[in-house]
């Protein structure tokens, strides 16, 4: 039973530059590893324009489904206090790129598994923004997983066109296009389908 | 700079006056005591939906959130960081450069837990913030305030087996934003942090007691409860305090998150 109540949240804000992104924050897939793929898109407030100050986090499972998730993100230097980057080696699951003045954003990662038998894996993702007073979940599903996606009991009774906004679509060979519309309106995106956990 | 900038003509002519604002935060607190009145739950959050914080008229969704009850998903655990991901000297601001920075020397300090009074341990904590004169080391903040070579405004830790962290730094200073005419943000410092389900991710701002800025502030006044607004506050505390070198001040967070990360430790 709980008892505590929680703290609020605020906003990010505009000016979260200097410490939370980090070089290689979106190069979750070890260096160089053959079945890297690329997930890119855009941010968009509710007039279809990009959002150039939002930041986003990835979580997700290995190839392997594996969760346990590992240090090594952020690694920093203990000699002059700067960034190391990530040792190329490990797979930590964890990613953080904030858009850029067009409102994009990459990550290249590895594909993930199953986190349990017969799920269907995604990509968690975190949304931050100014402007934005309480971050926001969705999830990021490649295209491959589009049917087990429709039989979601949950997801899969939404309508299909807000169920295609957790769909990444397929650009070319192991790229994928995953846009984030925070509020619906005019233009061709549909507002983005966000997640509660009660 | 001895007198304030002039606006260039015709810069922002359509920001709404503090008056306007205020009468509008008056507005939202009063709904949401009626809707309370009338038996409505508890609103611990800030609405993403909250009109007198101007930017967040187009960046909330307007469709309901789409609730995910599967007690199994993966949204319930979460990254691990851990000694490489943090020096021992990142939670000390003031020793980030070769001198001092300018300021009242601070040391912040409290515990993570969460929902059920346990600690969250070994999870990180990442804060930023202006320096003493109001001013962030970003390029995007235009605010004439000296910016202070020895202050970048950036830390983090790793909790302890308490759930504790701490950091030393220097009181921010309130800053100007163009939200509306002469708004000013109290003084504050934002916090990241995370637990041990990526639902109970949470980003904040600590507020110092007593800031006179607090009721014409809607980011802090977004969150209209008044017990919940409340929670963002630090306490000074004495015994925190360092004789001739620094003040102390007392935050703990509570992490919010799902029911299902209530239940024992390992079950995932
Ligand atoms: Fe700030």
């Amino acid at each position: 039973m709980s008892t505590l109540p929680p703290t609020p949240s605020q906003t990010v804000g505009p000016f979260y530059g200097y410490a939370l992104p980090f070089p290689g924050g979106g190069d979750i897939a070890p260096a160089g590893h053959p079945d890297t793929i690329t997930i890119r898109g855009v941010v968009l407030d509710g007039a279809g324009q990009p959002i150039p100050d939002a930041l986003l986090e990835i979580w997700q499972a290995g190839p392997d489904g594996d969760l346990t998730g590992r240090p090594g993100s952020m690694r920093r230097d203990p000699v002059t206090g700067g960034h190391l980057g990530r040792n190329g080696v490990d797979f930590t699951g964890f990613g953080r790129v904030p858009t850029d003045a067009d409102g994009g954003w990459v990550v290249r990662t590895l594909p993930p598994g199953p986190h349990r038998p017969g799920a269907t894996p995604y990509l968690s993702v975190c949304v931050f923004a100014r402007g934005l007073l309480h971050h926001l979940f969705t999830r990021i599903y490649l295209p491959e997983h589009a049917d087990a996606l429709a039989a979601d009991p949950v997801l899969g009774a939404l309508p299909p066109e807000r169920r295609a906004t957790l769909l990444a679509t397929r650009e070319h060979d192991r790229t994928y296009r995953f846009d984030i519309r925070l509020q619906g309106g005019d233009g061709p995106h549909e507002e983005t389908v966000f997640l509660a956990f009660p | 700079m001895s007198t304030p900038p002039t606006p260039p003509p015709g810069a922002a002519p359509s920001l709404a006056s503090q008056r306007e604002i205020d009468r509008e935060i008056a507005a939202l607190r009063q709904s949401y005591v009626d809707l309370r009145a009338g038996g409505a739950p508890e609103r611990l959050h800030p609405d993403r939906d909250y009109l007198p914080y101007r930017s967040s008229a187009l960046r909330h969704p307007k469709q309901p959130l789409v609730a995910i009850e599967d007690p199994e998903v993966m949204e319930l655990t979460g990254p691990v960081f851990g000694v490489t991901d943090v020096t021992a000297l990142d939670n000390d601001l003031t020793r980030q450069h070769a001198g001092e920075p300018l300021g009242e020397r601070l040391t912040v300090t409290g515990r993570v837990l969460d929902r059920d009074g346990r600690p969250v341990r070994g999870q990180l904590v990442e804060i930023w913030q202006a320096n003493a004169a109001g001013r962030y080391a970003h390029q995007r903040d235009d605010h004439p305030a000296p910016l202070d070579p020895n202050f970048t405004g950036v830390g983090r830790c790793l909790t302890d087996d308490e759930g504790r962290y701490q950091f030393t730094t220097i009181k921010p200073g309130p800053y100007p934003w163009r939200n509306h005419r002469n708004a000013w943000r109290p003084a504050h410092i934002h916090f990241s942090l995370f637990g041990t389900a990526f639902t109970q991710r949470l980003v904040t701002q600590m507020y110092f007691p007593g800031d006179p800025l607090f009721p014409y502030d809607p980011i802090l006044q977004s969150v209209t409860d008044d017990a919940a607004r409340q929670r963002l506050v630090a306490t000074y505390d004495h015994d925190l305090s360092v004789p001739e070198w620094s003040l102390g001040y007392r935050w703990d967070i509570v992490l919010d998150g799902p029911a299902a990360t209530w239940m024992e430790e390992g079950r995932l």
